[in-house]
């Protein structure tokens, strides 16, 4: 499983890449791995505001539907239009091809809540244990 | 939570689980879409231990059966296996089965784990005085090697006559020197069959059949894919299509109740018949994009809710959002304009034929129908 370096992650799974202003968001390695095969996604729009840790997409597998929680407030400002057609992306690149949607940040002193790669990685075999 | 005799094999192979019916089972292996279309294509290897065998003996164990199921139990001869109902006195479904006659005092019904303690005290108290009803749920294993190689996979290890058993028929034989029951049945609209063994042997039976089918892409299949599989196929799974206030001619089942003879269930059923049922099982393919039917969500006519969802998937054959549901009659018509409620979007849908898939059906089988 894959925790890359440069990346900042949620306790709901998710991660967050952080050039100047804006955030790319996605779900981890370990996230797509619990939820098995991506069949749907349902993203915002360019222009919608998210806010911190309120859900701002869908992510159905198979067997589940999950909510998608922004990792930072601010203005929706592109989203990956390629996950509608092709959702099993999230599965096979969850780091790259898979990102979910890119916010311009209204506050990125949130960024301070996130846990590093090293944090997350114990985070989660925390989780896998107690699982 | 109980666990089959092949947990700690499921465990080794990396199986992701899910909480069923009171059991831990495998829930994907590779991932559900792999071992789906593995099936599909090729074959899959599926754990079913879970589910409980009853057996039903004695002289009057035909009498029995006859009185608490709905098909016609008379039809069957050794070695023939039928699907039918366990009605309640209201018509309603205590459970789905499927119902082997070993001998002429003798009958096996495989049935839902979920249900397995019900029925087994349903039975038990209906036959009381007239038949003999043992649970053999603990000392039996079960696997369900399907898909369209299962049955070259399954004769390479067995001196069975596996091309000649035709579909709803079993034999007892041995399988890599493990005694079982084959029967050509199955829960995922493709060919294949049940293997009933002794928990003491399914580990063995497992790993001979996972290494005979290797060449041919066998993949250990879970509870994901059995679930996609039969979704397709369109038969019911218990808790969802069907229960005790769901009947056998709302769920479409009509061709296996048998009305000339006398059953637990029967005025009821006939009654419904008369007056017409209200609603029905449909099928509900979605014709846009807007995610994944789930159960209870509502399908709209007209803005109005005329039903709602008993099971949904995202097909891997059709590549379509598909679900099963119930349906006001007027609206069970195929190629019906519907919505499916999905979170706060009604996503358009159209009522579809059941089964949403149907396997081609190839001439070496027919052949081989003919000839037995």
């Amino acid at each position: 499983m894959e925790f890359p370096e440069d990346l900042k992650y949620t306790r709901e799974h998710e991660w967050v890449l952080v050039e100047g202003s804006i955030a790319t968001v996605g779900i981890t390695d370990y996230a797509q791995e619990q939820l098995g095969d991506v069949v749907y996604v349902e993203l915002p729009a360019v222009g919608d505001k998210v806010s911190r840790e309120d859900a701002f997409g869908v992510v159905e597998s198979v067997k589940a539907v999950s909510d998608v929680y922004a990792p930072v407030s601010g203005e929706v400002v592109e989203v990956n239009d390629d996950l509608t057609e092709n959702p099993g992306m999230i599965n096979e690149d969850p780091y790259g091809d898979g990102w979910f949607i890119k916010v311009e940040m209204s506050d990125p002193s949130e960024l301070e809540e996130l846990m590093s790669a090293e944090e997350y990685r114990a985070y989660v075999a925390e989780e896998e244990e107690g699982a | 939570m109980m666990r089959t005799p092949l947990y700690g094999v499921h465990r080794e192979l990396g199986a992701r689980f899910v909480e069923f019916a009171g059991w831990e089972l495998p829930l994907r292996f590779r991932g559900i879409v792999a071992e789906h279309q593995a099936v599909r294509t090729r074959a899959g290897l599926f754990d079913v231990s879970h589910m409980g065998e009853i057996e039903i003996r004695g002289s009057r164990a035909l009498e029995v059966c006859q009185e608490l199921t709905t098909n016609d139990v008379a039809r069957l001869r050794d070695g023939h296996v039928q699907y039918t109902l366990l009605c309640l006195p209201s018509g309603g479904v205590l459970d789905d089965v499927t119902l082997h006659r070993l001998a002429s005092e003798r009958y096996l019904f495989c049935v839902n784990a979920a249900n397995t303690a019900k029925d087994l005290a349903w039975l038990s108290e209906r036959a009381r005085g007239r038949a003999e009803v043992i649970d053999r749920s603990a000392e039996c294993a079960q696997l369900a090697l399907q898909g369209p190689a299962a049955t070259s996979i399954l004769g390479r290890c067995t001196r069975a006559p596996v091309e000649q058993i035709r579909p709803f028929r079993f034999a007892m034989g041995e399988v890599s020197g493990v005694k079982a029951m084959l029967a050509r049945t199955g829960y995922t609209g493709e060919d294949g069959w049940e293997l009933y063994c002794r928990a003491a042997d399914a580990v063995r039976l497992w790993h001979a059949l996972l290494e005979a089918g290797s060449g041919d892409g066998l993949l250990p299949a879970g509870l994901g894919a059995r679930d996609t599989l039969r979704i397709e196929r369109g038969l019911c799974l218990y808790g969802h299509e069907l229960d005790e206030n769901t009947t056998p001619l709302e769920a479409g089942l009509d061709r296996f109740v048998y009305w000339e003879k006398e059953f637990v269930g029967r005025e009821a059923l006939l009654r419904q018949r008369e007056a017409r049922v209200t609603r029905r099982l449909v099928g509900v393919v979605l014709t846009e994009s807007g995610g994944v039917p789930r159960p209870g969500y509502a399908i709209l006519r007209d803005h109005e809710p005329v039903g709602a969802i008993t099971s949904g998937a995202m097909s891997p054959t059709l590549g379509k959002a598909i679900g099963l549901g119930y349906a006001r009659a007027a609206c069970a018509q195929v190629g019906l304009a519907v919505r499916v409620q999905i979170r706060k979007r009604p996503v358009a849908a159209a009522i579809a034929e059941i089964p949403f898939y149907r396997r081609p059906f190839s001439g070496r089988e027919r052949w081989n129908f003919q000839k037995t």
